[in-house]
């Protein structure tokens, strides 16, 4: 499973192939609007309050929805009252598993497909009934008022206790869902061969995702045709789990969003709760808008699974990495989600090493079940293998750069050595450490705690790749020329935020010539737009610019065979050039916006498909990351000083949105190394202790590094695609954790290998080592 | 430490002053009502509403949101429909909330929020809802200056004050020099956080015209962004409070 790079899409029904692109164009040389930092195209939008995002549409007549939801950990609903619910003040709707609008429809939890409201409840969260009613706080009071009689099951929310004999079990006969291994070369003989074999176990908190735009939907019927808008990472994929679980056909589905408040993986696809309002939408015969609390969101849209890891790893003292064994567990939650999925790659493929072994274990607990999360399993095994790098590279004597420099891969070793088109680790490692200023901190930081008792300092670094970041086919974009010159430029992906819809802008005015204003998108509505997979996985960038660009360069080529029959020239001695195209050599020329055919016609089209990627080469971006922070050694507090991503992305397109990613990423790294985790109560109730952000802390203004700095490394990479981008959003979350872990080494001597680090656990360790 | 603000009149800011300009007036038809409006085009579209005829309104709006000004075959189908009650006199209150500059008479039940009032029922949209609970900051409005969670305030406490919401630093068309600031600083990405964040920098500046770089951490602090686009944050505030001066 682990090997697996494609869940950002395919999960579900079978996607359409796009025909591939054609011939593939030389990359640009010198850039006119490509990689400058325009403000997005949508700033004002976004700023003014114009900007309508799902949770904001009013429709008239419209109902709101609550859902109720078992407060149990497992449970077995035995009966739902809801009588005194529909006599309520404004509810309209009432839906639970007796209705008959309800009966058949059934919810895919990946693989495993179960009634919508399912009587066998197998985590805290679990959908039992639903309401529509005439406001918010009607709906509130209605749920409130259903009676449910449930027979409490035992239940087990520990990952590894759910591993014992005597665990209670989720669902089927065993809590273990899956064990894959991985092995090259052979381990044994590689401990054999080191200098040093270290083992350490290192644990990661389960990580919630909490975009601030909650989970939700408002849903219409024009009688059997359905709108939904969805605050979503992709529409089409909401557009088919619609028309698969209702039966009803594609085209009678319209899901539309143009503006959604982040979703980091946990919206890439619709939730029980979609189907829910579809549902009460039907019965009320009023649209429906649905918004699940932030508490809601805390229990049932998905999270970065938990983990438990152990690592054990030879090495030469000349830096030679002679073998890596790991193992992991991890948990789905209550139904198969890919627990473990990933979090062994990084081991796998990041450093040369000729024996590898890897376990990985995938449970299951009664909580909620996973979804992909920025970079699925690898910021986990980046916290156990960037920590043990760093271990080995101070008990050999060598600069934990230095040890990275020598052990970098031309090829991906866990693919069979397959070559990657282009690898910039050994840039971002090196360029970034000179503009970090790495060596001369060193001296300073050791100075610096020479001299100080009550603050120390350290500082710290981590590298990283990413399984995919490559893009691919399907996509298909269709770029529009008016009689006018202006230009609407149609695609079906979401922007979700990482700025989509400026730098495709800018890769077809690029490609045009002409400057980005002209150029009006028209983007993720199943009905008005092409089809597109979710945005996700670093995969947009590089998945949509190669076809934009060539839906432009089609377009193009249509207008050059219309200027060649009005110029009675041949096609192959035109040249275009932004606004005009002209006979090579000769001084005739034709405004483009002047074409007779265009003008005829009213408008010209150029299509672009995504054609496939390279066969024999591996398409990765790859990073390294640095940061300085200060320890208050009495306190157990810590200061981030500043922080370095150094990302090999290939070509950036946009230098405002690219920073804006780098910055991101680091922050929500941050959080993952020192200040999120989910606590559920494992001994006593298996109930979920901190579901708001108040108990579930994110890295506020306070917490985060006052000096942050993207370090783009440009590599020309041809072979990526025909923009030379490669994918970004997920790579900048990876190294961040384990670049703090190795700083706080160096600032107080302890390895913490339990992520979050908290103050506390710092006072605790540090005064354990004093009396040791 | 690298910069990458583009330069004021840079070709690549074309285009941006009337980017989405059409999508403003979104909701509202749902305005319970505008008895003292200032704008000409929105006092327009309430005349022909005699005040016992919008009374009515009121009287079903507050148990039937959004369907304020249905049609009248619409509205008959509406009452007619099982389960439609008219909110008692009892159960409802009559405020006046004066926002963005503008009167609103308006029906609440005494536990509606003012983030539920101005987002459902007024239909300003712009004030977001991330928690409900007051953690986010997603809902800051500005109370007589002051930045406040709409959702921890009640629409009936928010009477007799001055209440700004993101659409109210708006010039017309323009936007108001934070929000002109969070577009050049790439202060966002979602966005979704982006009006609570405007409106906290926003009465940051009011109270402290020059902040520190501390007093700008500080001032965005009760304002979460899961994007993680703080430093840009910083970097707005820091650039807004040169443009208005």
């Amino acid at each position: 499973m682990a090997g697996n790079d494609t869940i950002y899409y395919r999960e579900g029904l079978p996607v359409p192939e796009t025909p591939g692109a054609d011939a593939d164009p030389e990359q640009w040389k010198k850039t006119d609007v490509v990689g400058k930092p325009l403000p997005r195209v949508d700033g004002y939008e976004r700023v003014s309050g114009t900007a309508q995002y799902p949770s904001d549409i009013v429709l008239p007549g419209m109902l709101y929805a609550a859902i109720l939801r078992c407060p149990h950990p497992h449970a077995r609903v035995l009966s739902v009252d809801t009588a005194k619910a529909e006599k309520m003040e404004g509810v309209r709707a009432v839906l639970s598993g007796s209705s008959e609008e309800a009966n058949g429809i059934q919810w895919k939890y990946n693989d495993q497909t179960v009634p919508l409201f399912d009587p066998h409840c197998r985590f805290e969260g679990e959908a039992v009934a639903a309401v529509a009613a005439d406001s918010w706080y009607q709906a509130s009071d209605a749920i409130r008022s259903i009676a449910v009689e449930y027979e409490v099951l035992p239940f087990v929310v520990d990952h590894e206790k759910a591993l014992q004999n005597d665990a209670a079990k989720v669902g089927g006969e065993d809590n273990l869902i899956s064990e894959d291994t991985y092995s090259r070369g052979n381990t044994n003989r590689g401990f054999a061969d080191a200098h040093m074999v270290f083992e350490r176990n290192y644990t990661t908190s389960c990580e919630l995702h909490t975009p601030l735009e909650l989970h939700g939907c408002v849903a219409s019927w024009d009688r059997d045709r359905l709108t939904v808008w969805e605050s979503s990472q992709g529409v089409y994929g909401v557009q088919s789990r619609i028309a698969e679980a209702l039966g009803i056909p594609l085209s009678k589905i319209r899901v539309a969003n143009h503006y959604m408040g982040g979703g980091f993986g946990s919206k890439l696809w619709p939730g029980k709760y979609t189907l829910i309002s579809v549902l009460l939408a039907k019965i009320s015969a009023r649209p429906v808008k649905m918004l699940l609390s932030r508490e809601e969101t805390y229990l049932c849209v998905g999270n970065r699974p938990a983990s438990s890891m152990q690592l054990k790893a030879g090495v030469k003292k000349d830096g030679t990495i002679t073998a890596l064994e790991f193992g992991c567990t991890g948990p789905s939650g209550a139904y198969p989600a890919g627990g473990a999925q990933l979090v062994d790659w990084l081991i796998r493929d990041l450093y040369l090493c000729d024996n590898v072994s890897t376990s990985s274990k995938d449970v299951l607990i009664n909580a909620g079940p996973a979804r992909p999360f920025r970079a699925p399993g690898h910021p986990q095994g980046a916290w156990a293998l960037e920590q043990m790098i760093d271990e080995m590279a101070v008990n050999i004597g060598m600069d934990p750069l230095e040890f990275r420099l020598r052990n970098i891969p031309e090829a991906s070793q866990a693919r069979g050595g397959k070559p990657y088109t282009k690898t910039g680790l050994r840039q971002c490692l090196e360029k970034g450490a000179e503009e970090f200023g790495w060596k001369q901190s060193l001296q300073r930081v050791r100075e610096f705690n020479e001299n100080h008792n009550h603050t120390r300092r350290g500082i710290g670094l981590g590298s990283c790749l990413w399984i995919a970041g490559d893009g691919g086919p399907p996509s298909t974009v269709i770029i529009k020329l008016y009689r006018d010159g202006s230009i609407n430029l149609n695609m079906g992906a979401s922007d979700i935020g990482t700025g989509t819809k400026t730098v495709m802008a800018q890769v077809a005015a690029e490609e045009l010539g002409v400057q980005p204003s002209v150029i009006q998108i028209e983007y993720a509505d199943t009905a008005t737009t092409q089809f597109a997979t979710p945005s996700g996985g670093s995969k947009t960038v590089p998945t949509e610019a190669p076809t934009v660009r060539s839906a432009a360069i089609a377009l193009k080529r249509e207008l050059l065979k219309m200027a060649a029959e009005e110029l009675e020239a041949d096609v192959t001695d035109l040249v275009y050039q932004g606004e005009w195209i002209s006979i090579r050599g000769k001084g005739e020329k034709l405004k483009v916006a002047e074409i007779k055919g265009l003008q005829k016609r009213g408008e010209v089209i150029g299509v672009g498909y995504r054609g496939p990627n390279i066969d024999d080469k591996v398409i990765n971006p790859f990073a390294a990351q640095f940061c300085e922070i200060e320890v208050n050694m009495r306190t157990g507090e810590v200061k981030i000083l500043r922080f370095l991503g150094a990302h090999d992305s290939g070509r950036v397109l946009n230098r405002a949105t690219y920073d804006s990613q780098v910055y991101g990423g680091i922050v929500m790294g941050i959080g993952f190394a020192f200040t999120e985790f989910r606590k559920l109560d494992s001994r006593q109730t298996g109930k979920l202790c901190n579901k708001n952000w108040h108990d579930y802390k994110l890295p506020t203004a306070m917490d985060v590094p006052l000096q942050t700095v993207s370090l783009p490394i440009e590599i020309d990479d041809p072979e990526a695609n025909n923009t030379g981008a490669k994918g970004l959003g997920e790579p900048v979350t990876i190294p961040t954790a384990p670049a703090l872990a190795n700083a706080l080494y160096m600032a107080t001597g302890i390895r913490f290998t339990r992520a979050p680090v908290m103050p506390m656990d710092i006072i605790h360790q540090l005064s354990t080592q004093h009396e040791g | 430490m690298h910069t990458h603000a583009p330069a004021r009149g840079f070709y690549w800011l074309e285009g941006l002053q009337h980017a989405g300009a059409l999508n403003r007036g979104r909701g509202r038809q749902f305005y319970l009502g505008g008895s003292m409006s200032t704008d000409r085009e929105e006092r327009e579209e309430f005349t022909g509403y005699s005040r016992r005829g919008f009374m009515q309104f009121i009287g079903v709006s507050a148990g039937v949101v959004g369907t304020t000004l249905l049609s009248q075959p619409l509205l008959r189908d509406l009452q007619a429909a099982q389960g439609v009650s008219v909110m008692s006199d009892a159960s409802a209150t009559r405020i006046l909330l004066r926002v963005n500059s503008r009167q609103y008479d308006l029906l609440v039940e005494p536990r509606w929020s003012l983030l539920y009032v101005l987002r459902e029922i007024i239909g300003l949209a712009g004030t977001k809802i991330g928690c409900d609970r007051g953690e986010c900051g997603a809902c800051t409005v500005l109370i007589d200056d002051i930045p406040r969670y709409s959702c921890m305030t009640l629409a009936v406490e928010a009477e007799n004050a001055e209440i700004t919401t993101v659409e109210g630093l708006m010039k017309g068309e323009e936007l108001g020099d934070v929000q002109s600031a969070f577009v050049e600083e790439d202060a966002f990405q979602c966005g979704y956080c982006t009006s609570g964040q405007i409106m906290a920098v926003e009465g940051m500046l009011r109270k402290t015209p020059s902040p520190e770089p501390e007093e700008i951490q500080k001032g965005c602090s009760g304002n979460l962004c899961r994007c993680g686009a703080y430093q840009n944050i910083f970097a707005a505030a820091e650039k807004a409070s040169r443009h208005k001066k």
